[in-house]
């Protein structure tokens, strides 16, 4: 520090500026085209070609005629763009008797899916509840068999359920599938609403006690405002699990009522006649519309609801 | 009377015991604070009060009732907390009136009471908005709203300033003392391990340690005479001078350490003089400087370590025979560091305790 416009700048620090010297200040630059950043995006725009492209051979598929399909040139666009495959999947392609296409076992999934998801999370988010802030003699317990569900293989259980369902006389009808649906949701959702809830400030359910508030005062009026975002996790978690379900959907229910996945494997495997790649794979973009619908609408509030339990507000 | 009552009160967690064979008297329109560190037990006893925790043994009662086994809502309780836990969706007014309308009472009733309420607490302009919207300080009233609007005679409060800025826990710990001079005949029951708000706010500080009550008496008793070792060490800023030595009892009672003879002639024992060691405890403001010392009883000569300016007054570091020792000057002192100064203190005002029991002697 011999420099002496240095020193007596320095004296001079508690009266004013004392000027910028020649050398780095502000921001540091940064190269746009550095050879990180081509690196970088490269790899993962390869990446992101490499999984988008079959979702781009199904949908220019899905829009061919099927003398274009017997060409081969799967890559190519359509040269001449239908929509006759989409309603032939829609409303004419047959499984078995039935030809009324895939929009019976969309109505199916609906009338699965909708009841299911509602029972498990409405079920799962009182018990998570409890277990959170009403603990009570052999709550850990019961807390660790019920996620000590969640690592059993389905398949284990597969047979002792049809006999279950069959005394209960639920077999082969959509309420026995609801249940099951709502069973399996069970271990994971119930810990994650737990998880959710012990994350809120105790002090809140002690004010609420003290107010007079009971069990259910609690839960309604002060839990439940106050986890939006765990309820739409909930609900994207369900809705997608349990639409995509396939194993469930054909071992408990009969054709008539067969959710949308089954109908979907029926038309696609179907040996009878021609393939018809074309409707097999507007068959398919239907069938997986609605998780990806799902996921498009309420992606910000998911990624909300899965961090929420990090940060407190 | 006694507002509220506790009788050997015993909780434990398994095999902890958190709180052993507590008994507490609290008289009515009584502000008590419950002082200690972290993990003595003090919110746990204030969780017990409420009947958000289960006791293990023993009984309280609440205006002479005996609410051992009543739910919270029942004891005629409110209570204020650290986090305010105000319910985030509703708004102000929600938050005063949800007690209320689980209780039933009638709609006009309601309003009325939250005018009331929000009056005192000015809180007026805030009643529409959310808990999000409004500043620390402002949510703190709103939580002690809260307890107002239940017409309670028991008050609880769980550390309610320790999430302010220290400008606004000044200002919200005065506004207490007010409101518990216009609440007359309203226990307060105020938990706390800040001593300026114990000294300031209780009319009896309760000195809480590893689940027991070492000393219950009002702010001035603890600060002059505190009944052991613990006390005298844990209440005041900067903490008491500890001097180790003994006592000795020929003709008249004196205290012997490393830095000579104290005569305790103007000591009052507390119990029968005992020679044997001893720990003496002499306040920082207690000590006398210059001219002033060489009047007192006793007085020695030390060297200034550091000096610790606090704006209204100086802090001195020194050594006192083996023991570090602290005194308070005036702040236009002049003192530096290394300087040589005669101090002395008059033993009338110090604290003796016994070495092995740590009692007050």
């Amino acid at each position: 520090m011999s420099d002496p416009t240095l020193s007596s700048a320095g004296a001079a620090a508690t009266v004013g500026s004392p000027g910028l010297v020649s050398g780095p200040a502000g921001p540091r630059p940064r190269r746009r085209f550095s050879r990180r950043n081509i690196f970088l995006y490269g790899t993962l725009f390869v990446i992101a070609v490499y999984y988008l492209l079959p979702l781009y051979v199904m949908v220019v598929t899905s829009l061919k005629g099927m003398p274009e399909v017997r060409l081969g040139n799967i890559f190519s666009p359509p040269v001449e763009i239908t929509f006759e495959p989409w309603v032939k999947a829609w409303s004419e392609a047959c499984t078995g008797l039935n030809c009324d296409g895939l929009s019976r076992g969309f109505w199916n999934s609906v009338r699965i899916t909708v009841p299911s998801v509602i029972l498990s999370i409405a079920i799962a988010s009182i018990n998570g509840y409890a277990l959170a802030n009403w603990r009570f003699k052999g709550s850990e317990t019961f807390f660790v068999i019920l996620i000590f569900g969640a690592f059993i293989p389905y398949q284990v259980m597969l047979y002792p359920i049809v006999i279950l369902l069959r005394e209960i006389g639920l077999y082969g009808t959509l309420w026995g599938l609801v249940i099951v649906h709502s069973i399996f949701g069970m271990p994971i959702l119930t810990l994650l609403f737990r998880n959710y809830f012990t994350s809120l400030p105790e002090e809140l359910f002690k004010a609420a006690r003290v107010d007079g508030a009971g069990f259910w005062g609690i839960y309604f009026r002060i839990m439940v405002p106050m986890s939006l975002p765990i309820f739409v996790v909930a609900m994207i978690l369900q809705i997608t699990g349990i639409w995509n379900d396939f194993l469930f959907g054909v071992v408990y229910t009969k054709p008539d009522i067969y959710p949308m996945t089954v109908q979907l494997n029926n038309i696609v495997n179907s040996v009878q006649g021609v393939k018809e790649y074309n409707v097999n794979m507007a068959a398919t973009i239907l069938t997986g519309l609605v998780p990806l619908v799902v996921y498009f609408v309420s992606g910000k509030l998911f990624v909300r609801g899965i961090a929420a339990g990090a940060v407190k507000g | 009377m006694a507002s509220v009552s506790i009788r050997n009160l015993d909780l434990s967690f398994g095999s902890v015991n958190v709180l052993k064979n507590l008994d507490l008297d609290i008289e009515k329109g009584e502000f008590l604070v419950l002082l200690g560190s972290s993990g003595c037990g003090k919110s746990t006893l204030l969780n017990c009060i409420a009947g958000l925790l289960d006791v293990s043994a023993g009984q309280i009662f609440i205006s002479d009732k005996n609410v051992t086994w009543e739910e919270p809502k029942d004891r005629g309780i409110g209570m204020v907390f650290q986090s305010y836990a105000l319910y985030p969706q509703m708004s102000v007014e929600g938050n005063l009136a949800f007690g209320l309308k689980n209780a039933k009472v009638p709609k006009d009733e309601i309003a009325t009471r939250i005018k009331r309420a929000a009056e005192v607490l000015h809180i007026e302009p805030l009643l529409q908005r959310k808990p999000s919207q409004l500043s620390g300080g402002q949510r703190q009233r709103v939580a002690i709203g809260r307890a107002l609007v239940r017409d309670v005679d028991v008050f609880l409060f769980d550390e309610p300033l320790s999430n302010l800025d220290a400008k606004l826990r000044a200002e919200l710990r005065v506004e207490l003392k007010r409101l518990h001079r216009q609440l007359e005949n309203t226990t307060m029951i105020y938990v706390t391990h800040d001593q300026i708000e114990a000294l300031t706010l209780a009319d009896r500080i309760a000195i809480m340690k590893e689940g027991s009550i070492q000393q219950l008496a009002d702010p001035h008793t603890i600060y002059n005479k505190p009944t052991n070792l613990f006390v005298a060490g844990f209440i005041g800023s900067p903490s008491i001078n500890l001097i180790d030595g003994s006592i000795e009892n020929d003709k008249a009672p004196v205290f012997n350490c490393s830095s000579g003879t104290i005569n305790l002639k103007s000591y009052e024992f507390a119990a029968p003089v005992n020679a044997g060691k001893a720990v003496l405890g002499v306040r920082p403001e207690h000590v006398a400087t210059g001219a002033a010392a060489r009047a007192l009883s006793f007085n020695t000569e030390v060297v200034i370590d550091v000096v610790e300016p606090m704006g209204s007054d100086t802090l001195i570091w020194t050594t006192l025979g083996a023991d570090e020792f602290r005194f308070r000057v005036g702040g236009q002192t002049n003192l530096a560091p290394g300087e040589t100064v005669l101090i002395g203190f008059d033993p009338a005002a110090a604290s003796l305790f016994d070495h092995e029991t740590e009692l007050r002697l």
